[in-house]
């Protein structure tokens, strides 16, 4: 494998510092929320991750139409690690959201809206992988997953309109407010420098570990074009 | 939650939040960076199943000069 960048190397770094930060302007200088508590700081981490994985899977569909126009293998492969790296920050997103449900709904899960449109994303993602794993062939394989992708993307813009669109329990923190939310809260400003400075650090962290998981992408190709000369 | 005077006691559910969170992410970069190791070795191993293949076709490619008698030094 090619010796990392120096800029990756940077980037790593980064990330790493930018999440210790995040965590500690989220659990010691954000003020406690008066009804929900210390539980009421998830949020933070929550909305960060929510925010780089639905972009990230927006970001898979414009993939999608890029790989079907040059037909360029390239794309699938940045197209997986788009998907595999939102995948991970959605489900963090999801196992918060629940975390936090618990105190403030009096439950882990309810099939309101918002969550059941989150679930379906998820599973959405995770079915791509499989759907991969089953076609070897990886013309096919990048052309089955493309699409799928592209109608999978639409999954990111109903999840984050749900709550806007539909009658539900989930709060809606940012531009407006829901006569039906259970836990809505308005933020002072330790609580806004917290939770803009956790979406900067999960938005570095997303790119950081997307370039990371590319590189592997690239090699791992490598190694199979090689596996097959092999075998020749 | 309504006409509750007292903030409740949930530090347990946030600092379950965060530890998940974190060990998902710890999960996830060790995840990458075991399959680049498994990689790198498939590449050593490849690269040493290649070695005695290479110098096969090396052997093939340049034969032995036919001894002539034309070419023998008197």
């Amino acid at each position: 494998m090619n010796p990392k960048p120096l800029i990756l190397k940077i980037l790593d770094i980064v990330s790493l510092i930018l999440l210790v930060v995040a965590a500690y302007l989220a659990i010691v200088v954000a003020p406690t929320e008066k009804v929900m508590g210390d539980v009421q700081r998830v949020f933070y981490f929550h909305i960060g991750t929510a925010w780089v994985a639905l972009i990230g899977f927006v970001f898979t569909a414009v993939l999608s139409v890029i790989y079907l126009v040059t037909k360029d293998l390239k794309w699938d492969r940045i197209q997986v690690a788009a998907v595999e790296v939102s995948v991970v920050f959605f489900l963090i997103t999801i196992i918060l959201g629940s975390i936090w449900a618990r105190p403030a709904w009096n439950t882990w899960w309810t099939w309101d809206p918002r969550l059941t449109t989150a679930a379906i994303t998820e599973l959405i993602y995770i079915a791509y992988f499989m759907l991969r794993q089953g076609i070897d062939d990886p013309n096919r394989r990048a052309r089955f997953g493309a699409v799928y992708a592209l109608i999978g993307g639409l999954s990111a813009p109903i999840t984050f309109f749900a709550i806007r669109l539909f009658r539900t329990i989930h709060p809606v923190v940012i531009a407006g407010s829901n006569a039906a939310a259970e836990g809505n809260f308005s933020m002072t400003d330790d609580m806004l420098q917290a939770f803009f400075f956790a979406l900067l650090a999960f938005t570095v962290i997303f790119i950081d570990l997307f370039w990371n998981r590319i590189r592997l992408g690239n090699f791992q190709n490598k190694v199979e074009e090689m596996k097959l000369q092999a075998t020749w | 939650m309504f006409f509750q005077e007292v903030t409740p006691d949930t530090s347990g559910y946030m600092i379950a939040g965060y530890a998940s969170a974190f060990i998902i992410l710890a999960i996830y970069v060790a995840s990458i960076y075991l399959r680049q190791r498994n990689l790198n070795q498939d590449m050593e191993m490849l690269a040493e199943m290649e070695k005695p293949a290479l110098a096969e076709a090396k052997s093939k490619k340049k034969p032995a000069k036919p001894v002539t008698k034309k070419g023998r030094k008197k």
